[in-house]
């Protein structure tokens, strides 16, 4: 088991025939995942990377049975994009796309809400369940099947949590980055629950950063209702308030978002705090015990 | 991105808000003029600098006359304005606003921004202007008032009761506040506003809402969209290097330490001046150089760390996920050669071709210390650096 996607989904690509959706599709169909197609309008009726090409998610979706998207279009085209998914019915949408005007994402939050499809990001790496399928652009090769979830605000950071489960042995269930901008599909709360109903996974890695409330909200419903064991990092203890930290949503504003008020609400919350970025592994393991 | 306070307020009034009739000064001789085309008893010169507190610096300055127009302005422009936020550099002071002082008889505060968790806009008002509102939320939270605007039906005439109610306004200034909120919600929208604060927002003697202050930050993200807003930008307001960081497309951001970071990817690069701190050094720099780097953008981030003459070593940390470590590898080298770099640098690669890319640090014959692991490379780099 695992969560959200496994070697069955069936997978499209978003901006299929540009530069990234080629690439990133390429390194996706090279690690198993069940590619069937790719949206890219005006080229509906070709063939790239030997799958069909498709005017539209509806024809995707219709006739490649498409149960989710990865999204690799332009900033400005992303908003129309993960809609356009929503409305033809895809089940997941990962939108990979950074710099969305937060406008435009403040009206995808709203349109989302209407319906059941679930987003992860943007601005995000994705989300990978090991050995069976890969959305995103994490590389591959450093994740091992195993017993954790990761569930991270990061990109490369995440990749961090991968590597340090993989060498100790943990490997993962499924690992999902869910962005760095302040308005997004799924936070840790939908992830924790997905987690808690998923047998193969023993326990979750949280990698939060500073800024927002993302991760006390997740604490709260650790303590609450999420019975497996947590390891947690959070980024950014040392960045100076009122700067912006690369993410658009990484930034201390009045004293809120702190990285030491987060990691007081999870130690309360019974989480295992990993006290530095290189004990990531570490912490989850003793977490599991 | 920032706007100086007479581009906010220029955008305030082409969208009905009201604001004082202003004069912009740019240089000395612009003074005398204005004053007159003022025509006021006492008028208030303002220092357009990208930072809060600019009263308390002295950055505010109320003259009588123009021949006292024309002394502060002499005084001001050229000068640096040294606020509670703007570091001890001071921010450069090449604009002045000159505004006629407005008999006020109460202040507000009003804001408008994005509030994440609601993923909406929201209003935050109080009757309590004037003051910081980040200590009068701490202290008086019930003085703060948050008012979401729903994104499918945007402001409603509710809203603007609302707002008059919290600033106890009846009658015709009521009436203002709902088209002030209608004004700012709109003015909000068209232009990717991200925070658009009004403090203080004022009631004046003859009974008229005049935003006396005003804010203005617009989405980098909507850039694209907003050519006219992003023509504004004042790139003397932000410190040199991180200008020089955003042409090359870099995020960068000086801090007070001495060990200069690269690192690809934002939650990574803060993780690794946290591992700094960790061991007991401190970061001279936040340093992003994207998750997907090339060798340009490499040597491009070398040339900046080493323009920070604090720093006593670099460390470079790169998770290779989609970029591949021996690209980087070189990037380093012939970022090294190129700038003659005379302090310690230790590298970390990990990922994609990583042991090529260590292979190279290796055979480049520069004294480069490359780490295999993390916590270690952090240590390495606090030595080199002590």
């Amino acid at each position: 088991m695992s969560i959200l996607v496994d070697r069955d989904t069936r997978v499209i690509c978003q901006g299929f025939t540009g530069r990234q959706g080629t690439f990133h599709s390429e390194q996706a169909i090279a690690y198993g995942t069940r590619m069937v197609g790719g949206v890219t309008p005006g080229k509906g009726g070709q063939r790239h990377l030997e799958l069909p090409v498709f005017d539209t998610v509806a024809d995707a979706v219709q006739e490649a049975g498409a149960e989710a998207t990865m999204i690799y279009v332009p900033a400005a085209f992303a908003a129309d994009a993960i809609c356009e998914a929503a409305d033809a019915g895809i089940e997941l949408v990962v939108c990979i796309t950074e710099g969305i005007p937060v406008q435009d994402m403040i009206r995808v939050k709203q349109y989302l809400a209407q319906g059941p499809t679930r987003l992860i990001g943007p601005n995000c790496p994705g989300i990978i369940t090991p050995e069976a399928c890969k959305v995103g652009i994490m590389p591959g090769y450093i994740h091992r099947r195993g017993r954790v979830g990761i569930v991270s605000r990061s990109g490369t950071l995440t990749y961090e949590a991968v590597k340090q489960t993989s060498d100790l042995g943990l490997g993962q269930s499924t690992c999902i980055g869910i962005g760095g901008d302040p308005i997004q599909g799924l936070d840790f709360v939908d992830c924790l629950r997905l987690f808690a109903e998923d047998p193969e996974t023993e326990g979750v890695l949280l990698v939060g950063e500073i800024g927002g409330e993302a991760e006390e909200q997740a604490a709260a419903f650790i303590r609450e209702s999420f019975d497996k064991p947590v390891a947690a990092y959070i980024a950014g203890a040392t960045a100076p308030p009122g700067r912006r930290m690369g993410h658009a949503g990484a930034i201390i504003a009045g004293g809120q978002g702190t990285a030491a008020q987060k990691i007081a609400a999870l130690r309360d919350a019974g989480a295992e705090i990993a006290a530095s970025p290189a004990e990531l592994g570490a912490a989850m393991a003793r977490a599991l015990g | 991105m920032n706007l100086h306070e007479f581009q906010a307020k220029a955008l305030l009034r082409a969208s009905g808000i009201a604001v004082p009739p202003g004069e912009l000064i740019t240089g000395v001789e612009d003074a005398g003029a204005a004053w007159a085309r003022l025509d006021c008893e006492t008028a208030l010169i303002k220092a357009q600098v990208h930072s809060g507190g600019r009263g308390k610096a002295g950055g505010v300055v109320a003259v009588g006359s123009a021949r006292e127009a024309e002394e502060t302005a002499s005084r001001l422009l050229g000068s640096r304005l040294i606020t509670a936020q703007s570091g001890p550099e001071g921010l450069p002071v090449d604009q002045l606003l000159m505004e006629p002082a407005a008999a006020i008889d109460r202040e507000f505060y009003f804001a408008m921004l994005v509030d994440r968790a609601r993923a909406s806009i929201v209003m935050v008002v109080s009757a309590e202007g004037g003051m910081d509102i980040e200590t009068l939320a701490r202290e008086r939270p019930q003085a703060v008032v948050t008012l979401p605007i729903h994104p499918a039906t945007g402001v409603m005439p509710f809203h603007g009761r609302r707002v008059a109610r919290v600033f106890g306004l009846q009658g015709e200034p009521a009436r203002a506040a709902g088209r002030l909120v209608q004004d700012a919600h709109r003015l909000f929208r068209s232009s990717d506003v991200q925070l658009l604060e009004i403090n203080p927002l004022v009631l004046t003697a003859d009974r008229q809402l005049l935003a006396l202050d005003a804010k203005l930050a617009i989405d980098d993200s909507a850039a694209y969209r907003q050519r006219e807003i992003f023509g504004l930008r004042d790139a003397r307001q932000r410190h040199e290097a991180e200008e020089r960081a955003h042409e090359h497309d870099l995020n960068y951001i000086r801090l007070d330490g001495d060990i200069g970071c690269m690192v690809n990817g934002a939650g990574l690069a803060m993780a690794t001046m946290d591992l700094i701190q960790h061991h007991g050094g401190q970061p001279a720099n936040f340093l992003d150089v994207g998750g997907g780097t090339t060798v340009e953008r490499v040597a491009a981030a070398f040339k900046l760390i080493l323009s920070d003459d604090a720093v006593r070593a670099v460390l470079v940390n790169i998770f290779g996920g989609i970029v591949r470590c021996d690209l980087i590898a070189e990037g380093i080298i012939a970022a090294i050669r190129e700038v003659q770099v005379q302090v310690p640098v230790v590298v970390r690669l990990e990922g994609t071709n990583a042991e090529a890319g260590r292979e190279a640090l290796a055979r480049s014959g520069l004294d480069i210390l490359a780490a295999e692991d993390l916590d270690e490379a952090a240590r390495a780099a606090v030595e080199a650096a002590a």
